[in-house]
């Protein structure tokens, strides 16, 4: 598999993050993952979806988008909201660091996306919304440094 | 999310399976707190074997019944964790204060 995209919208009902971690999921079987590769994506998934339902829309429902991408070895998936953004990305990163919105939040989100991928990259602004962009390598020697 | 439980005197099994999201974590958590309102319930073991999904959802659903035992001088136990739970389990670094 060469190249291939897809995306799709939901609304940010709770309800929906088995949806998309189940999107993702399959998305990614084009690349033949391991069962702990595709675990981590379904986990990383369902991180950056749970936030962009909790915090990006809180009290609300709103557009939730997913767009996903396999390049070579390379699976990308963006995760996107337009809800209220975050005002300080750096300290949302830490570990444990919850708003305390929504009740016993663990504040372990970003730390799974982090861990279970290879790359994370996070943009938001407040008004404007959040888009988290994950990427991870497939069916390579992993880095040490990972948690098995 | 299926939940089924066991008293065996001050002991608490509870056995979890499906999956374990944001989505579910509400329905998990009211229902081991509604079990979890009697006191005399010292230890809480939970069963994780058929829990085929956990998020760090889950790990806060977890960590707040681990403070609601240490409250009350009790102690709780996870066993039967496999595949991606046993992952999400040792990121969040909670094997350091649950018994396994």
């Amino acid at each position: 598999m060469a190249q291939n995209e897809m995306a799709m919208q939901f609304d940010s009902r709770s309800s929906n993050e088995g949806f998309a971690r189940v999107v993702a999921g399959a998305f990614a079987l084009q690349l033949n993952p391991t069962l702990e590769e595709l675990s981590d994506i379904k986990t990383a998934v369902s991180e950056a979806v749970t936030n962009a339902i909790i915090h990006g829309y809180p009290g609300r429902i709103g557009r939730v988008e997913m767009r996903a991408r396999i390049d070579g070895r390379v699976f990308e998936v963006i995760i996107a909201d337009r809800g209220v953004g975050i005002e300080d990305v750096a300290k949302a990163r830490e570990p444990l660091f919850t708003t305390g919105y929504g009740a016993e939040r663990s504040g372990m989100g970003f730390t799974m996306m982090e861990t279970f991928m290879d790359e994370l990259e996070v943009e938001s602004a407040p008004g404007q919304g959040t888009t988290v962009r994950m990427l991870k390598r497939i069916g390579r020697e992993k880095d040490p440094e990972k948690v098995r | 999310m299926v939940l089924k439980n066991r008293r065996q005197g001050s002991r608490l099994t509870v056995h979890l399976s499906g999956e374990l999201d944001h989505h579910c974590a509400k329905k998990v958590r009211q229902e081991m707190d509604r079990l979890l309102a009697d006191t005399a319930i010292k230890e809480l073991v939970l069963d994780l074997r058929g829990l085929e999904f956990m998020d760090s959802s889950g790990i806060g659903v977890l960590m707040g019944r681990y403070r609601t035992l240490s409250k009350r001088g009790g102690k709780m136990r996870v066993r039967n964790l496999s595949g991606q739970v046993e992952r999400v389990f040792n990121v969040s670094g909670l094997y350091r204060i649950i018994d396994m």
